[in-house]
């Protein structure tokens, strides 16, 4: 049997979004941009989607965007408003624990100023503030960080954001069908498979107040050239609606979390919880064991039916840690990052926290690390 | 973000920095540089400094982080010469002094 721990960005398919998805196969496989009346029925679906995503998130229909999928939606967006604003200035100021995306995203668009964080993962408010100022083209703060679970001051940041007249992009996409987001935003992107929508489709809600100029060759929906998957929008609604009615306050999963956090601080010597204690996503929850290879305790968790993600340089592609681990100044190898799918039980986290110890000790002996 | 601390400038193997013990970690990845380096502290007297030769990249942040968990205090990080040329296959090494905890 076994229990999947790494929902975030990707959670198990919502069992009513599987279902929109296969209706929509049906109903919506035509073009939406085509007049006929198999193309108008894709429409209408279409149609209706957004207007889901936008009553979530409290926007207008017409301030939602579609796009190919969340990376596309956080470029796309620092692209075009940036653009926009090249007469005010090319900078983007960023805190160092936005998502990859976002940050190459700047540094393409223009000059990123990258603000700290603190040990928690949380902005220096103050430098961000201060960076965010006459020649700023665009200011970003996510509204939680999906890989350590702290939550960000978009409240306080957004009103500097305003009274400074520098349009505000928020990623989202950690929060959006977790945790309300609020309207302290003027760009926010949401990522429906995060959420148990179908991957293949992303949201971007664009206040009409808020300018912007599309790169990139002409195209008739320059936020998704060549349009989106109908079926994919209609499982990202559907799935959204789902979970909102769904969602119980408070979230069963924060105390699954609190109990994670506690139990491993409290049975597996040598560890660092990272992320802030109280102020958090409720299903992220992350961290480090000292002298583990965690490409290892991925494997060893892997055998005994546990999937967990990692922010450490030897889970990756390349040889470099998790960039948010490394701002916060917290230990990057043996990290562990678990983000609880919906549908999580306390028992399935129990037997998680009760083999995670001998495990550590297991992939720690293997080096000749135990009783360092 | 990630820069080094403490003063910057070149440091060679027979250089002014080192005092007491050398751990040579350059080609090996993490966490075995923090694991030589605890294995070298755990062998040292309280309050001696210990000095590291890394290459992983992620050393820079989990040599600190090991530090501050154990109480020791990092001195500084410095780029390393190469002792001899053709040595470079890890890319840049640097070296880092850490006082233990006394």
């Amino acid at each position: 049997m076994r229990t999947y721990l790494d929902a975030g960005g990707r959670a198990p398919v919502h069992p009513v979004a599987r279902e929109a998805f296969l209706a929509a196969l049906d109903d919506g496989w035509a073009d939406p941009r085509r007049v006929h009346a198999e193309g108008r029925r894709a429409r209408l679906l279409l149609d209706a989607a957004r207007e889901t995503f936008a009553e979530a998130l409290g926007a207008r229909t017409a301030e939602v965007h579609l796009t190919p999928g969340h990376t596309a939606s956080l470029h796309a967006a620092v692209a075009a408003t940036t653009r926009a604003r090249r007469r005010v200035g090319t900078r983007v100021v960023l805190p160092a624990v936005e998502r990859a995306a976002v940050i190459a995203a700047a540094r393409a668009a223009g000059e990123a100023v990258v603000v700290g964080v603190d040990r928690a993962g949380r902005v220096d408010l103050d430098a961000w503030r201060a960076a965010v100022g006459a020649t700023t083209a665009l200011a970003v703060l996510q509204h939680a960080n999906g890989e350590v679970g702290t939550r960000q001051p978009v409240a306080e940041a957004h009103a500097h954001a305003l009274a400074a007249r520098v349009p505000l992009l928020v990623d989202a996409g950690a929060s959006v069908g977790h945790v309300d987001v609020g309207a302290d935003w003027d760009v926010l992107a949401a990522d429906p498979p995060d959420w148990g929508g179908v991957p293949g489709v992303g949201v971007l809600a664009v206040r009409a107040r808020v300018r912007t100029a599309p790169v990139g060759p002409e195209d008739e929906d320059p936020w998704a050239p060549g349009g989106v998957s109908v079926p994919a929008a209609v499982a990202g609604a559907a799935a959204l609606r789902a979970v909102l009615a769904e969602r119980a306050a408070p979230d069963p999963r924060a105390a699954l979390v609190a109990r994670i956090r506690e139990r491993v601080a409290a049975t597996v010597p040598d560890v660092e919880v990272v992320g802030d204690p109280d102020h958090r996503l409720p299903h992220v929850v992350t961290f480090s064991c000292l002298y583990v290879d965690g490409e290892a305790l991925l494997g060893a968790l892997d055998r005994r039916g546990f999937a967990v993600g990692s922010g450490s340089a030897c889970t990756s592609s390349s040889l470099e840690p998790s960039h948010v681990l490394a701002a916060m100044g917290v230990l990057t190898h043996g990290n562990v990052r678990i983000a609880l799918p919906r549908n999580v039980t306390a028992e399935q986290v129990d037997a998680f926290l009760a083999v995670l110890p001998e495990v550590v000790a297991e992939v720690r002996g293997a080096v000749g690390a135990g009783g360092l | 973000m990630s820069g080094a601390s403490g003063p910057v400038g070149p440091v060679g193997p027979e250089g002014p920095a080192p005092s007491g013990e050398v751990v040579d970690a350059r080609g090996l990845r993490c966490p075995a540089p923090v694991i030589r380096l605890a294995r070298a502290a755990k062998d040292a007297a309280p309050g001696a400094v210990v000095t590291v030769w890394w290459t992983d990249p992620a050393a820079r942040h989990d040599i600190p982080a090991w530090a501050r968990m154990r109480g020791h205090e990092v001195l500084d990080t410095v780029p390393l010469e190469e002792p001899a040329a053709g040595d470079a296959a890890h890319g840049p090494a640097w070296a880092t002094r850490v006082r233990l905890a006394g």
